[in-house]
């Protein structure tokens, strides 16, 4: 009984591609989005930028790690847009010598890895929360929300610097405390969106046939939940990877040796007078990376919107 | 609306009073200030002398029960550094910060909405594209590069401004406003700009220009109306973060504001001084909440607080 239908099924289905084989298949989903995305000048330009930014996360340190780091004396404060040391000092030297471009393509790790960090533990933790304050209600929600209010009464940056110089501002430490200042938008949407779900008929259905608390949110709700955090996940990574930045520059945040651009551009504060490529293009590069994360989760926000998406297409 | 703004108030108190039980012990676990304020030679009696004067040798629930009362009783302690009421320091400084926040806010709202409504009227359009390419400029820009940089350009290159300093003259003005104003300004742009959109398309805009109002009145009376609640939100969001200490401006540009007060108080274990500072701007930010919810009363009469 079971097998015979499926039987059937793909008889008939196969029909039709036999005879239409010459036309080619549609393009997948995968490759749609990326056409979409080849449209969209901007937001392409944004992408190429954040995988090149990614790249030099992972294997920068890796490659580059001993010419970071590497002293001499002879090209100290060397300006920039010169050839004469070799493409690696074409933005020039620091006080020490040491070469700008390598000390940019190396700090980007420290700086993506805490803000990769910070955002997935709040999502995930503050998600959880949220669903559940969604779900359970009563006191424990409530409870929820007005800890997601205190959180958020409160500018990130100054609990990040007021726990961070009384802890000792050590990379776990700078993780915990981003991560904890940005938890409250998880919880607060996905409670706002389990309201809504947990009303809708297959919620009922699955209560009915027994399922329990832990496998309706899991299973039932979470799935629909998800990709609205990813979503914000995406638009509040630029926003921690400033807050990180800020941290460092005020030398509170991830400590020497370590390196971060935000640490790059204080330590090159000393020398504006003399040298002020120091400061600047480690900037640039903080800059130019939340603008392409910017361009890319606003690309997106649309492109995962199917009520949207029709803005990209023409 | 009394209902709701006793409610209201109740919640912040409830926020307020977490931040302050967290604040108290955490600074204390920060270490004594008395090998801070006393110097390395004083004696023992000097020392002991010191920290019986100012309290620190009772255990911390003690001391946090005599702050509550005193709290109770409207004294808010006095400086360690400046040997004054904490409640003046914290005035003082506050005010310069608000005296920022006040330039700030009312030109980021105003020209983000001017900027966001015509960006929005044409989508697509040459001014469209330029400025929300400029709005994510804004929004990504760091706040702390863009003083730098701009202190390398106009103060030590053109020598058009001063590096640093707070005095009422102009001129000191221009940097810190303007790099305060860069961000709020990029996120108000593509707010405005994203809401603008929305109510275009609505048909009350329809019905108004299908009556024969004149497009000017049909894009500054009838859509914006109906399109700054959401602007009103983010920038009371960026009203308050400015008042809770512009921290990188304050600290690079040298003024003396509530921002680098708080710093400065933790690095000297001024405990009286960061309690104080964080229950001013939580009022300011209190007042600040209230206000934009009247706004939204007053925007859109549908909205009653109950």
């Amino acid at each position: 009984m079971r097998s015979s239908i499926p039987a059937f099924g793909i008889t008939d289905m196969q029909k039709p591609s036999e005879s239409t084989a010459f036309i080619p298949p549609p393009p997948s989903r995968g490759l749609r989005l990326l056409l979409l995305l080849w449209n969209d000048k901007f937001a392409f330009a944004g992408a190429m930028f954040v995988l090149m930014v990614v790249l030099f996360a992972i294997f920068g340190p890796w490659l580059l790690g001993d010419v970071a780091t590497k002293m001499n004396l002879r090209a100290r404060n060397m300006e920039p847009f010169t050839l004469e040391k070799g493409w690696l000092f074409i933005l020039g030297a620091d006080a020490l010598g040491r070469s700008i471009l390598a000390r940019i393509m190396v700090a980007g790790q420290n700086t993506m890895a805490v803000a990769t960090t910070a955002v997935f533990a709040a999502m995930i933790i503050g998600g959880t929360f949220g669903l559940m304050a969604g779900f359970i209600g009563g006191w424990f929600g409530n409870v929820v929300m007005r800890l997601a209010d205190m959180i958020m009464s409160f500018p990130s940056l100054l609990i990040a610097m007021i726990v961070l110089y009384m802890l000792e501002p050590r990379v776990e430490n700078l993780i915990i405390v981003l991560g904890i200042t940005r938890m409250p938008i998880y919880m607060r949407t996905a409670r706002a969106e389990v309201l809504e779900i947990r009303e809708r008929l297959f919620v009922s259905a699955a209560r009915v046939m027994g399922a329990s608390n832990w496998r309706i949110i899991g299973r039932h709700i979470a799935p629909i939940v998800l990709p609205t955090l990813t979503t914000i996940a995406a638009l509040d990574f630029a926003f921690v990877m400033l807050v990180e930045s800020a941290l460092s520059f005020l030398g509170i945040g991830i400590q020497p040796p370590d390196i971060t651009w935000g640490l790059m551009v204080s330590q090159g504060k000393n020398y504006l007078q003399t040298a002020w490529w120091l400061s600047f293009f480690p900037g640039l590069a903080i800059m130019l990376t939340a603008l392409s994360l910017n361009l890319l989760s606003n690309w997106v926000r649309i492109a995962l919107d199917p009520v949207q998406r029709w803005r990209l297409e023409v | 609306m009394g209902t709701y703004l006793i409610r209201r108030a109740f919640h912040s108190f409830l926020s307020l009073a977490g931040l302050l039980i967290l604040v108290f012990f955490l600074a204390r676990l920060t270490g004594d200030p008395t090998n801070l304020y006393l110097p390395l030679d004083a004696t023992l009696e000097a020392r002991q002398e010191f920290t019986e004067k100012h309290g620190f040798n009772d255990p911390i629930y003690v001391q946090f029960g005599r702050y509550l009362v005193q709290l109770a009783q409207g004294d808010l302690g006095d400086s360690l550094m400046k040997a004054r009421p904490a409640i003046d320091v914290v005035l003082e400084a506050f005010w310069v910060t608000l005296s920022l926040a006040a330039v700030v806010i009312p030109i980021a709202l105003i020209g983000s909405v001017v900027v966001g409504a015509l960006a929005a009227y044409k989508p697509g359009g040459a001014f469209d594209r330029i400025g929300t390419i400029a709005a994510l400029l804004g929004a990504s820009a760091p706040d702390f590069w863009v003083a730098i940089t701009g202190i390398i350009i106009f103060s030590l290159t053109l020598g058009w401004l001063p590096t640093s300093g707070y005095e009422g003259h102009l001129v000191y003005w221009i940097m810190p406003v303007t790099v305060l104003l860069i961000r709020p300004f990029g996120l108000l742009v593509q707010v405005a700009r994203g809401s603008m959109l929305s109510v275009f398309s609505s048909a009350f805009v329809k019905t108004a220009r299908a009556k024969g109002v004149k497009e000017r009145s049909v894009i500054f009376i009838h859509a914006l109306r109906n399109a700054m609640l959401p602007v009103i939100t983010v920038a009371g969001d960026q009203a308050a973060g400015i008042l809770n200490g512009a921290v990188i401006v304050e600290t690079i540009f040298g003024w003396p504001g509530v921002g680098k007060l708080m710093i400065d108080s933790i690095f000297n274990r001024d405990f009286a001084v960061l309690q104080t500072s964080i229950l001013v701007t939580a009022v300011a930010i209190f007042t600040v909440n209230i206000a934009i919810d009247i706004a939204y009363a007053f925007l859109d009469p549908r909205i009653r607080h109950n």
